[in-house]
């Protein structure tokens, strides 16, 4: 029997002997056909390149696709290439899991193609160990129609928090004792720790230092962010108690349920394919200062995958992210493609001057600063998470929270000081 | 059963040797069983007993930390948040999925029109695959769009975010495990419904006795072994649910809906510590264990079997 097993594996790799095979774990954060959009894309590299053949494999959000991933490792069988939060990196590193690319490219001028605020993440120790692919920030989406109804003028979205608060107040439509619209809804499942860091952001609140051994989730600022947050329900009356989902928000939205929502811009074309109204785009209010985290996944490439599969796997993700292929993903998602030469692209300008939409984004990246990203970011993200779901469904203050949560990190963080 | 097969298996010889040869045969039986269950349950709970003593540190090497993981267990908020939502979600789905699942199967095991159709739409629940029964009553508590809200909404009610409130998403997780598992644990009672001889219910009505009584001294005692037999799944299964809280909440809001099983999964595959899962593991398997023990040393004994 074990002979049949090994005169079958022998015959599957009966192949031409110069065919590289590669498998890819990507994840899904956001509407619309992704995973088509990724298995098109694949399927044109391949027919470029036929001596590789890349298996793109959709594996849940980027928490599930993490788990795949490392699961995948620890039992033998990683993939070669993976699609994972850019935060991630700290923990790969780690696990030993994954190799730099500096020794991988020819040519180290790629890296500076791409913008510095999404390489920020992915650049440790003077090594890059990762390279943007599907990268965004948040931004806030307006109902324009909303916005008339309510008397307001619907080219302008709120610049500040007072002022996204105040008109929220008027976007707030009731039916007898029932709120049909509401004004502003920001996420707190599945992403809770990105969301509260933009807050902190624009309060003027660092939430990680440099090399990611320390959070500062009890700073004043950053339990005013939080409070900012849980007042929007439980004393402005202007959005839903208890947690808002990640992945029915945007249907809210659709449905004319919320004016205003805070997303990925990852989300952008979903939202324009579906969206009945007239609606807009804009950068995040301010409250100190304008500001979004950056956000989204980037190409990693697993240290087990032999020379040749590394090599092919930098041709696959040089061909991904090529200026047409980023633009073409920009436009066929609204994540921001990943190179300034992508908007450069006819059809990114094409595009761009037809949906002004699709560059909010991109121009608020001279606001953004790097997303959360700490040594075992899994669990201080759940800690985050919990914190705040803890104080938006009103189980606890946000101070008390966030102190516990702070607690709880520190503990984790202690071993990588 | 294996007795007959053992002595038919081999040719009586001197009868010194017999006793020998049986117990030779009835291990050689015994064996595929033994060794599966030894590959499978018993070097597992071994292996994460030592695991849950070590760490693993990064760079793959092991190192004894003794109780350490225990006490840091005793320390995690979570754990207990786990545990006692545990206790809370057996106390809500057991009794209740099983009293449902008697009253069912008495109902379906009479003379009425439409019995069939009755005793498969019971049973239906039982059958879909979990992650469905997950999106169905996804579609159920949705806020807003949900069926739920929806009726909520012809009484001139708000929306309720069912799933997204720490008040009442444990509520709804048990509402939808008493639905799936009713079902089930009725196909049992059923069954052991259909075993009871006629001449019982005969003599009873004979005496003069009324339905209730019936039940109640006659039908109910008999049926006790089952009831047994279901409780114990019904314990086990209250510490099984994973899938749907995958699906439904992630444990959330604030680790109110989170289970023992569900954290063991995220500790393991989403933090990747499996030292403290295995430590997580080790509670599981004393709990059920004590179960067990209950089941065999005390209540076994007090149950009459036919």
């Amino acid at each position: 029997m074990l002979m049949a097993a090994a005169l079958a594996v022998f015959s599957m790799g009966a192949r031409p002997a110069s065919a590289v095979d590669l498998t890819m774990y990507y994840p899904v954060a956001v509407g619309g056909p992704v995973t088509k959009i990724i298995d098109d894309m694949v399927s044109r590299f391949e027919k470029d390149n036929p001596d590789i053949k890349v298996t793109a494999v959709y594996a849940g959000n980027y928490t599930d696709t993490m788990t795949k991933a490392m699961t995948a490792m620890k039992g033998g069988q990683p993939p070669q290439l993976s699609v994972l939060l850019s935060t991630d990196v700290f923990t790969l590193m780690d696990e030993n899991a994954i190799v730099p690319f500096d020794g991988l490219v020819s040519d180290k001028a790629w890296f500076k193609e791409f913008y510095p605020a999404f390489m920020a993440n992915g650049q440790i120790d003077g090594k890059t160990w990762s390279v943007p692919f599907q990268r965004s920030t948040i931004v806030l989406y307006w109902n324009k129609d909303a916005f008339k109804e309510a008397g307001l003028d619907p080219e302008k979205a709120p610049a500040s928090w007072d002022e996204m608060v105040e008109m929220s107040k008027k976007l707030v439509k009731k039916d007898g004792g029932n709120t049909t619209r509401w004004g502003v809804e920001i996420p707190s499942t599945g992403y809770a720790y990105w969301m509260l860091q933009a807050l902190a952001i624009e309060n003027g609140q660092k939430m990680m230092n440099e090399p990611g051994n320390e959070i500062y989730l009890t700073a004043p600022k950053t339990v005013a962010a939080l409070e900012y947050w849980v007042d929007l329900s439980r004393k402005h009356n202007v959005a839903p108690a208890g947690s808002i989902d990640w992945a029915t928000l945007r249907t809210d939205f659709l449905e004319g349920k919320t004016a205003m929502m805070w997303h990925t811009t990852g989300n952008l074309t979903a939202v324009k394919d579906a969206a009945k109204f007239q609606f807009g785009v804009a950068m995040l209010p301010a409250k100190e200062r304008r500001g979004s985290p950056t956000g989204g996944g980037n190409f990693y490439i697993f240290k087990n995958a032999s020379p040749e599969q590394q090599k092919a796997a930098v041709k696959f993700i040089q061909w991904m992210t090529a200026p047409e292929r980023a633009a073409e993903w920009s436009m066929k998602t609204g994540y921001v493609a990943v190179s300034p030469a992508a908007y450069k692209t006819p059809a990114m300008e094409a595009y761009a001057k037809d949906f002004p939409q699709a560059t909010v984004a991109r121009d608020q990246l001279e606001h953004a600063v790097p997303e959360l990203s700490v040594h075992e970011n899994g669990r201080i993200y759940k800690f985050v998470g919990d914190a705040v779901q803890a104080a938006i469904t009103g189980a606890q203050k946000p101070q008390e929270a966030l102190a516990a949560a702070q607690a709880q990190s520190d503990r984790v963080l202690r071993a990588y000081k | 059963m294996s007795d007959a097969t053992a002595s038919s298996l081999i040719v009586p010889r001197r009868a010194g040797s017999q006793a020998w040869w049986n117990a030779v045969n009835a291990w050689l039986l015994l064996l595929p069983g033994a060794v599966l269950l030894i590959a499978f349950t018993h070097f597992p709970i071994l292996a994460t007993i030592r695991h849950s003593l070590f760490i693993t540190r990064r760079n793959g090497t092991e190192a004894f930390v003794g109780l350490d993981s225990y006490r840091s267990m005793a320390a995690d908020p979570i754990f207990w948040k786990a545990l006692v939502n545990n206790f809370w979600f057996a106390l809500g789905t057991i009794p209740t999925s099983i009293a449902l699942a008697l009253v069912m199967a008495v109902w379906v095991n009479r003379n009425i029109r439409g019995r069939g159709f009755l005793r498969l739409a019971y049973f239906t629940p039982t059958v879909l695959p979990m992650i469905a029964v997950a999106n169905i009553w996804l579609f159920f508590y949705t806020p807003d769009y949900g069926l739920l809200d929806q009726l909520r909404g012809l009484f001139g009610l708000a929306g309720w975010n069912w799933l997204g409130d720490p008040s009442t998403v444990m509520g709804c997780l048990i509402v939808m495990v008493i639905w799936k598992e009713a079902g089930f644990f009725m196909i049992f009672y059923l069954a052991a419904l259909q075993q009871l001889s006629p001449d019982l219910d005969e003599a009873a009505s004979i005496e003069g006795a009324s339905r209730w009584y019936t039940f109640r001294r006659v039908t109910f005692p008999l049926l006790m072994p089952t009831t047994l037999f279901v409780a114990i799944n019904a314990v086990i299964n209250s510490f099984k649910l994973v899938d749907h809280l995958v699906i439904m909440t992630k444990g959330g809001p604030n680790n109110a809906s989170t289970l023992l099983l569900y954290y063991i999964y995220e500790v393991a595959f989403t933090f990747q510590d499996s030292s403290y899962a295995a430590t997580l593991t080790v509670v599981l398997l004393m709990l059920l264990s004590a179960i067990a023990l209950i089941k065999f040393g005390y209540l076994d004994r007090r149950i009459h079997y036919q």
